[in-house]
């Protein structure tokens, strides 16, 4: 026998060998064929938007610029991280905007207004979120109120709460020397902490990887070549420190998007390697096979309401730190949208059991690029809006053609 | 098998009734399971097949009547109950996760190490009781909506087995699928009693039925109505089943023997 046939999961021979650089290359062929697309369509968007744009103003992909837009991707980049949580069960929360508005109220009403201390002032908004959250999980699980419905009803109410609490005066403005607001406008990260921050998704993919396949050849199983896991963790590092290397020829890496991309990657390992991810995905796939598998699935709904509500008073509270002041137009307008939008152009389904924290990160980059192009040429806001509606009834179609695809390929 | 009839029943129904309102689903049934045996389950729709079977899985409570598992009595107020006592049941839409690989369905809810899962150990162990049953699955990390019905049966039925259980039922195993993979199916079925199982299997099929079954329980209107040998006659059994012998399928052999003698 052949040293490859002795591997415990590779004994059959319809299996088509995959391993080495080529194997991979024709496995990601196939997986985009059958309409496994994941993170494809972002990226070929994003080079698309970004050459239109730079083209027509060079100041577009100038460092300035860049860094601008990581400020402003973390705010709402947070509220749609916690789309991707209910997206994942197949839920959906349209409130988010208006609880993100109503924390950012809260925050200036208690802190400045109400001379509460700043953590204790945030701390009250978080638990508001997660409050509102908790409701909306007991209106679904023990009334069975779609969440369709009963977050639409939430968008009106909370908007009404944001406005009540914000009394006459309707806007409050957040002291400009106070470290929050420095966090949401200038505070960016030491040369030297980007470049090691930017250093760790390597090293951690090169220790976790190496652990792995380590323990895989001990089992029996087969493993990915070393060679393969060390292009990849170089590749990761060189293209992270090269961004790093640009941004920091302006003001460099706002500590605001450190903050967001460490919670992407805590919720990325919580979803994929925790056995509540686990049985997010399950019960997105299927509800009654979940809840036979003895999952409770009570408790995983709720916790995607809380966690997604709790994500939206963040990003309502970085918004307001953002723009130094909590008013009646926070949360408002776009930011509903534009938080759904990301998640699904970053690829995570409208129809449940597929998804990556990752799909916020990259979903938000292509919104907020858009948004600043435009701005960039001076555009209105009415063009503005009917371009971003354009670009997510393109992401939904290109969900629902590879749905479709997935299934008659039997990938699901 | 002669041997198993010897061995004490590893679960064993006494006087089994259960009634929804008005009707009465089953009347004092009666029904032993010994390890290594499989006894099949035949009955005409509404016989109550069904109902015994989630009876065991703990899905419905007996009206009256008793269980006994290893010889003392028991109950079983929930599924997890019954899991837990080494009752593990493969319902007949099976409950899978298509969107989830082979292993993730197979430990979906038991997952190893809940805070870092364990892929390793738990592909590892997933490789180990499919080849136990000699079960033939091209890659445990493709998603199960890629796989056939019989290989999804097998999955099920291998996720089944991952809590050790004492006791196996299975509802209509092989409804949905072909020749080839019946046979398959079957061979999985023999194979879980050989590890000292005991299977109790519904079916409608009366060829699947005499292929594996060492005995065949009959019901009929929610009564016991005869216990029989996998060597039974076709008309014993629809005679059993029906209630009469001439019924529906006698009636087309007589005309179908007489277009014959013409």
């Amino acid at each position: 026998m052949m040293a490859a046939a002795q591997q415990l999961d590779r004994q059959d021979e319809r299996l088509q060998d995959r391993s080495g650089v080529a194997g991979t290359f024709k496995a990601f062929f196939d997986r985009v064929r059958s309409g496994d697309l994941g993170s494809l369509p972002v990226v070929i968007g994003l080079v698309i938007i970004w050459t239109v744009f730079q083209t027509l103003n060079p100041v577009f992909l100038s460092p300035n610029n860049l860094v601008n837009m990581l400020f402003d991707c973390s705010t709402t980049g947070v509220i749609s991280l916690g789309i991707v949580c209910v997206l994942m069960v197949g839920e959906i929360d349209l409130s988010v905007g208006s609880v993100s508005g109503l924390a950012s109220a809260m925050l200036g009403v208690l802190w400045v207004n109400g001379g509460w201390p700043m953590p204790l002032a945030i701390l009250a908004a978080l638990v508001a979120g997660f409050v509102i959250g908790c409701v909306y999980a007991a209106l679904f699980n023990r009334l069975g109120m779609p969440s369709f419905v009963s977050t639409l009803s939430g968008l009106l109410a909370f908007l009404g709460l944001q406005l009540y609490i914000l009394g006459p005066t309707g806007s409050i403005n957040l002291p400009y020397d106070s470290p929050l607001v420095n966090f949401g406008q200038l505070l960016t990260m030491p040369h030297a902490v980007s470049y090691v921050l930017a250093a760790v998704p390597g090293v951690i993919t090169l220790i976790t990887r190496f652990r792995t396949a380590r323990r895989r050849q001990a089992a029996g199983l087969s493993a990915r070549s070393m060679g393969g896991v060390l292009l990849q963790a170089a590749a990761i590092t060189i293209v992270l420190e090269l961004i790093v290397f640009y941004l920091n020829g302006s003001r460099g890496i706002p500590w605001m998007f450190g903050l967001f991309v460490g919670l992407v990657m805590a919720m990325n390992y919580a979803l994929r390697r925790t056995q509540w991810g686990r049985s997010m995905t399950a019960i997105g796939g299927n509800r009654e096979a979940a809840r036979r598998a003895g999952i409770n699935v009570r408790l995983i709904y709720a916790s995607a309401f809380a966690l997604c509500a709790t994500f939206a008073a963040a990003g309502g509270m970085m918004a307001a730190a953002r723009l130094a002041s909590a008013s009646q137009q926070a949360g408002t307008g776009d930011v509903n949208l534009n938080a759904i939008a990301a998640a699904v152009i970053g690829g995570t389904s409208l129809f449940g059991g597929r998804g990556s924290a990752y799909s916020a990160l990259l979903g938000i980059i292509v919104i907020q690029s858009i948004a600043s192009g435009l701005t960039l040429l001076d555009l209105s806001s009415s063009l503005r809006y009917m371009i971003t509606g354009g670009v997510l009834a393109i992401a939904v179609i290109v969900d629902s053609l590879a749905r479709r695809s997935r299934v008659s390929h039997g990938r699901a | 098998m002669t041997a198993s009839t010897v061995s004490e029943p590893v679960l064993s129904l006494r006087g089994i009734s259960k009634n929804f309102g008005a009707v009465q689903a089953l009347t004092e049934v009666d029904l032993d399971i010994h390890p290594g045996e499989i006894v099949a389950l035949v009955g005409d729709n509404g016989a109550g097949k069904s109902t015994l079977v989630k009876i065991l899985a703990g899905v419905f409570q007996q009206s009256s009547g008793t269980i006994s598992f290893d010889g003392s009595p028991v109950t079983l107020p929930n599924p997890s109950a019954a899991l837990k006592l080494g009752i593990a049941t493969v319902f007949q839409d099976l409950a899978l996760c298509e969107n989830l690989d082979v292993v993730a369905n197979i430990f979906l809810g038991r997952e190893l190490h809940p805070l870092q899962l364990d892929e390793v150990a738990m592909e590892l162990r997933a490789w180990t009781l499919l080849n136990e049953l000699s079960a033939r699955l091209p890659s445990v990390r493709e998603p199960v909506a890629s796989l056939s019905g019989g290989q999804r049966q097998t999955v099920a039925i291998a996720r089944s087995l991952l809590m050790e259980p004492r006791v196996i039922l299975l509802d209509e195993p092989t409804a949905a699928l072909g020749v080839a993979q019946t046979a398959e199916v079957l061979n999985l079925i023999e194979r879980v009693a050989e590890r000292g199982l005991g299977v109790v299997m519904i079916s409608h099929n009366m060829e699947d039925v005499r292929a594996v079954a060492d005995r065949i329980v009959v019901l009929r209107l929610g009564r016991n109505n005869g216990i029989f040998a996998p060597d039974a006659s076709n008309h014993e059994l629809v005679t059993a089943i029906t209630g009469a012998d001439d019924n529906a399928v006698s009636r087309r052999a007589r005309r179908h023997g007489q277009a014959e003698a013409r």
